[in-house]
């Protein structure tokens, strides 16, 4: 056993430090750094995933037969660590992290052929359609109807909680294909055109002041059956498969660190009139970290098991707690660090693009935004409360 | 970067649970705690055999070479069957005491003795006034012309009451009476003017308090050169944080594993306490905390020979968190039997006393935070 790296995985590092600095402009790191919600604008997103598209990186997840790099866990550790530290921009996970692995798993391919190059290109933009407005924790109750119809599904119904649905040109969602005794056993796991006729989409503005999240209807929706991935009927296992993908087997703590450093540098700076004097801060600045430290290591451990091809299974679970509820305490800290300068709202967006001067320095723009959006890391991706039924359950055979 | 076993550590670690499963039955730690010493000196040869004694000294001195890994590997086992046999005391800190600041003659005379299970070593620091700071130390040594004078008291010596040698640290007296380095002096138990004070330990096995009256003690007994001692005392404690720690979460999955036996078994209101969401949720945050309490542990370990900052901090941070998670644990392990848990005719009280003396013993959480946050250049915590 060795925490300390090898001296490929050094040369590794500094590879992916040289790429960083060659790739990402100073326009890049200052939107990231002003974007309180969880990814980056499209624009900015995207314009990253080419470039490590161009490198090879653009799906470090991948089989190298459909064009992942073949790192080692210790080699994808580094670059999302020093992605982190570099401040890259978010990109939307969607894609290469979430429908990719489930094309790859149990696509056609004819399917595989068309959809993963553009999605490693970043030509295509995905959204997730899992939650409706009646189906939350509850997704298996999930109601939006396709019906055969020929060759076609016949969409009708509701998604809800769709990010950047508003941006995406594709949409995988689980909708119910039969009506079954086993509620689960109806729903099948489907790939849609955005720009197919009968869907619509609604903005849903978030307490932070931003527009993430959407509401997407859809009214006798043509579908080609050939856009269903796997077997009809089979679209839960194939959605679970995926939120395990989405919960864990991710390197969280990176971030984490990064954004703790963001706060502890405003502790320490003027502006804050040196918050980290308060004996406070400076304790919960501690335990944070201790935390963030307690994370990485459970990351590493399950990364060195993931080598021998495990699934992460239930242990994502603890991960995905862990990550939202360390997230939270951050972004609880950064609004006791600025103190009173927390109560200036700025309520135009992009905070990058701003054609005023805001009411606070741009260091604190961020801060009340992300506690606020913050609140949804333990609601999202199933709630923490969702996530302990699992652990109780998987991890305690109860 | 590579966190899979070895196979010899694995071994180690399949040898280790199979004897602790075997031998630290309830009847058989019922005896053990029973016995003068407070632990089984059968056992004790036992554990000699096995290796396991020799397992961290170095291979000059009679030892197998072995790391903190090792030692967290047995630890974790020993806390599964709360053993009490004194390995932190004589092989972490003891025998780590004399690796790192002894003269070649002094390794020569003790490590071997160690790792072949003769020599039993006791680390006689702590006192009242200091509470956790391990550089605050009052006990003194005046040089005189036939070696040194000791005077003072120490507190919560592990093992003391056992020990054929202990280390005693104190601090050297000036000409001008001022006090100079903090240096440690390798004592026989027998030595006139040292008087023990022994008692049972909260949680298992034994340990004393020290008196020492005008101690005479010959030139050689200063342990290494006479260079400041706090640097190698860190270290070494910074290694038995990371050892405790791997106890703590054996001791920790035990309450668990036989908490969600207990919840399965126990019917009320027609179903299993096991069927309620609020004690499946309360079962899913023990576990969680549990694996965290592993990876700090994990951590510690894996940082115990790193540069003095980021191992302290790693100790620290491990040694506050893991308390933190085995408070939680232990506590809901005693909520979750019921009136059964705060009864001495189920085990779980002995785990839950053995996480409270963990928690205590070296500083709790608050003090480790603050030192991980003076470490880390925050100096207000």
């Amino acid at each position: 056993m060795d925490l300390t790296f090898s001296a490929e995985e050094r040369a590794f590092e500094q590879e992916v430090r040289d790429f960083i600095a060659a790739n990402l402009t100073p326009e890049m790191k200052r939107a990231t750094a002003l974007t309180p919600s969880v990814f980056s604008d499209p624009d900015i997103g995207m314009a990253w995933q080419r470039k490590l598209h161009k490198q090879g990186w653009g799906a470090p997840g991948w089989p190298v037969d459909y064009g992942g790099p073949k790192w080692t866990p210790a080699q994808r550790w580094i670059f999302e660590a020093e992605c982190a530290r570099a401040g890259v921009p978010n990109v939307n996970v969607m894609g290469v992290k979430m429908v990719g692995p489930v094309i790859i798993g149990f696509g056609t391919q004819e399917q595989k052929d068309f959809y993963l190059p553009r999605i490693l290109s970043g030509e295509d933009y995905w959204c997730q359609g899992y939650s409706e407005p009646g189906s939350g924790s509850d997704l298996a109750s999930l109601k939006t109807r396709a019906e055969r119809d020929g060759d076609d599904y016949i969409i009708n119904g509701t998604k809800i909680w769709t990010t950047h649905a508003h941006h995406a040109n594709r949409m995988f969602a689980l909708v119910r294909t039969s009506e079954t005794e086993k509620k689960q056993d109806g729903i099948s796991f489907i790939l849609i055109d955005m720009k197919t006729p009968g869907i619509t989409t609604r903005p849903i503005l978030t307490i932070g002041g931003d527009h993430e999240v959407n509401q997407v209807f859809f009214d006798d929706v043509r579908v080609p059956v050939a856009n269903r991935v796997g077997e009809e009927g089979k679209g839960w296992t194939y959605g679970k498969y995926l939120l395990e993908f989405e919960r864990g087997a991710g390197i969280a703590s990176a971030k984490l660190r990064e954004a703790l450093r963001t706060i502890s540098e405003l502790a320490e700076a003027d502006i804050t009139g040196r918050a980290i004097d308060d004996p406070d801060i400076s304790l919960r600045m501690s335990e944070i970290e201790v935390d963030i430290d307690a994370l990485e290591m459970t990351e590493l451990r399950v990364l060195s098991a993931l080598q021998t091809g495990e699934r992460p299974g239930a242990v994502s679970s603890i991960l995905k707690l862990r990550n939202s509820e360390i997230r939270q305490a951050v972004t609880r800290l950064g609004v006791d660090v600025i103190g009173h300068d927390g109560l200036a709202v700025e309520p135009v967006r992009p905070l990058y693009r701003l054609n005023h001067q805001p009411p606070v320095p741009e260091g604190m723009l961020t801060v009340v935004p992300e506690y606020l959006n913050g609140r949804a890391y333990t609601i999202f991706g199933g709630s923490s409360e969702v996530q302990r039924e699992i652990i109780a359950k998987m991890v305690l055979g109860i | 970067m590579d966190l899979t076993l070895s196979d010899e550590q694995r071994l180690l670690r399949e040898s280790a649970d199979r004897f602790v499963k075997e031998t630290y039955t309830a009847d058989n730690r019922r005896k053990i705690a029973g016995e003068p010493l407070g632990f089984s000196p059968a056992l004790w040869k036992q554990f000699a055999d096995l290796g396991w004694l020799a397992l961290p000294i170095g291979e000059d001195h009679g030892g197998l070479g072995g790391g903190a890994i090792e030692i967290g590997i047995l630890m974790e086992a020993f806390g599964r069957g709360l053993v009490s046999e004194p390995f932190l005391s004589t092989v972490v800190i003891g025998a780590g005491l004399v690796a790192q600041c002894g003269t070649e003659a002094q390794k020569q005379a003790i490590l071997p003795k160690v790792a072949d299970g003769s020599l039993i070593l006791a680390f006689a620091h702590s006192e009242r006034a200091a509470r956790f700071d391990l550089a605050k130390v009052e006990t003194l040594a005046t040089k005189a012309s036939d070696g040194w004078h000791l005077n003072g008291q120490k507190i919560t010596v592990l093992d003391g009451n056992a020990a054929g040698q202990i280390i005693v640290s104190a601090r050297v007296a000036n000409s001008n009476g001022a006090s100079g380095n903090l240096c440690l002096f390798l004592i026989p138990s027998d030595t006139p003017g040292l008087v023990r004070s022994d008692y049972s330990r909260l949680g298992g096995g034994r340990a004393c308090n020290l008196t020492l009256k005008d101690v005479r003690l010959p030139a050689d007994a200063l342990l290494g050169d006479g260079s400041d001692a706090l640097p190698v005392i860190e270290a070494v404690i910074d290694r038995a944080m990371a050892a405790l720690g791997a106890e703590a979460v054996g001791i920790m999955q035990t309450l668990l594993d036989t908490t969600i036996e207990y919840t399965n078994i126990r019917r009320q209101f027609g179903r299993p306490l096991s069927a309620n969401q609020v004690i499946r949720h309360r079962l899913a945050d023990m576990a969680m905390q549990c694996d965290e309490a592993r990876s700090m542990a994990l951590r510690a370990a894996l940082m115990a020979d790193a540069e003095p900052v980021a191992r302290g901090r790693a100790a620290s941070g491990a040694k506050a968190k893991i308390g933190k998670c085995a408070r939680f644990v232990s506590e809901q392990s005693v909520q979750l039997h019921g009136a059964m848990g705060v009864t001495e005719e189920l085990d779980i009280g002995l785990y839950f006393k053995r996480l409270l003396a963990f928690d205590t013993l070296f500083g709790g959480s608050a003090h480790h935070y603050r030192r991980h946050a003076a470490l880390g250049g925050r100096t207000n915590a």
